[in-house]
């Protein structure tokens, strides 16, 4: 899966208009996937996982910030997310699965809150950089 | 049997009330095609979908998507009998038309976000639970006279 020019520019100006709220798309995408896919809970047994849970939104707000990091050097998602990388693999291991489930939910998030911004194109282009983002963190697992 | 709380079958029919199938049919279907460009491998009658805007603006794509969407509102009608009401298009669809069942799921996804941004906030996660989980379902019937 390769981003194109036009991927990479749909991407930076998705998350331009995201803007600010980035913290807060990334606490609800987590509060989404908890409730849509239960499994992924068995990643947070020492959270608080009730609704409004500070650990939850203190969690989504470094998600985003490192999903606004790989759009910020999209040109070398695996250099910006190396060390992110080494932690998937050697301490949180989470099952390569879940990351496009993460994915889903941080789409329909975009979608409640923007959905003019989630035009087709649009669309595909964020599935593809998620799939990105999945596939470099999970790159070093084995 | 997949069984289905009193509030899920309520969220279901709620969104379900104020869809335009035609029109949310058709979106899904052309995102489809647009988001997972492989599935494209099973419409090469249909014409023109060398863009986006090509694939919206297809007629055909317009209209497989609301007979997708309206085969969909059976599966809502019989939620406690799917199986049974997908026998025959479980069927056709491994023996005719050779559909990987990945696409089934693919295809809910994309259904999911369609909803979403139609919805918007009225989309909360408990809506986005059930119907994940009525994709799910409705994909797995589908899928289940494979062979």
């Amino acid at each position: 899966m390769v981003l194109s020019a036009a991927d990479k520019s749909n991407v930076k100006a998705a998350f331009a208009k995201i803007g600010g709220h980035a913290e807060e798309y990334g606490a609800e995408t987590l509060e989404r996937m908890f409730v849509t896919y239960p499994q992924t809970k068995t990643y947070f047994p020492h959270f608080d996982l009730a609704k409004g849970s500070a650990q939850v939104k203190g969690h989504g707000k470094k998600v985003a910030a490192a999903l606004v990091e790989a759009a910020n050097h999209i040109d070398d998602i695996a250099g910006a997310l190396s060390k992110l990388s080494d932690l998937h693999a050697q301490k949180l291991r989470v099952d390569p699965v879940n990351f496009k489930l993460l994915g889903q939910c941080f789409l329909v998030v975009v979608a409640t809150h923007n959905p003019s911004l989630l035009t087709p194109e649009v669309h595909a282009s964020l599935d593809k950089f998620l799939c990105a983002v999945g596939t470099v963190l999970t790159a070093k697992y084995r | 049997m997949v069984h289905w709380s009193a509030e899920e079958k309520q969220l279901i029919a709620s969104v379900w009330g104020k869809v335009s199938v035609e029109e949310c049919g058709a979106e899904a279907l052309a995102r489809l095609l647009i988001v997972y460009p492989w599935t494209q491998r099973f419409f090469d009658n249909f014409g023109n979908l060398s863009s986006p805007t090509a694939i919206i603006g297809n007629p055909k794509v317009r209209s497989h998507g609301k007979k997708v969407l309206t085969s969909f509102g059976d599966a809502i009608k019989n939620l406690d009998n799917l199986k049974v009401t997908y026998s025959k298009l479980s069927e056709l669809h491994c023996d005719k038309l050779h559909v990987d069942p990945e696409n089934f799921r693919l295809l809910g996804d994309i259904l999911i976000i369609v909803l979403a941004a139609h919805f918007s906030k009225d989309f909360t996660p408990a809506c986005q639970a059930t119907w994940q989980k009525l994709v799910g379902v409705v994909a797995h019937a589908l899928a289940h006279k494979y062979h």
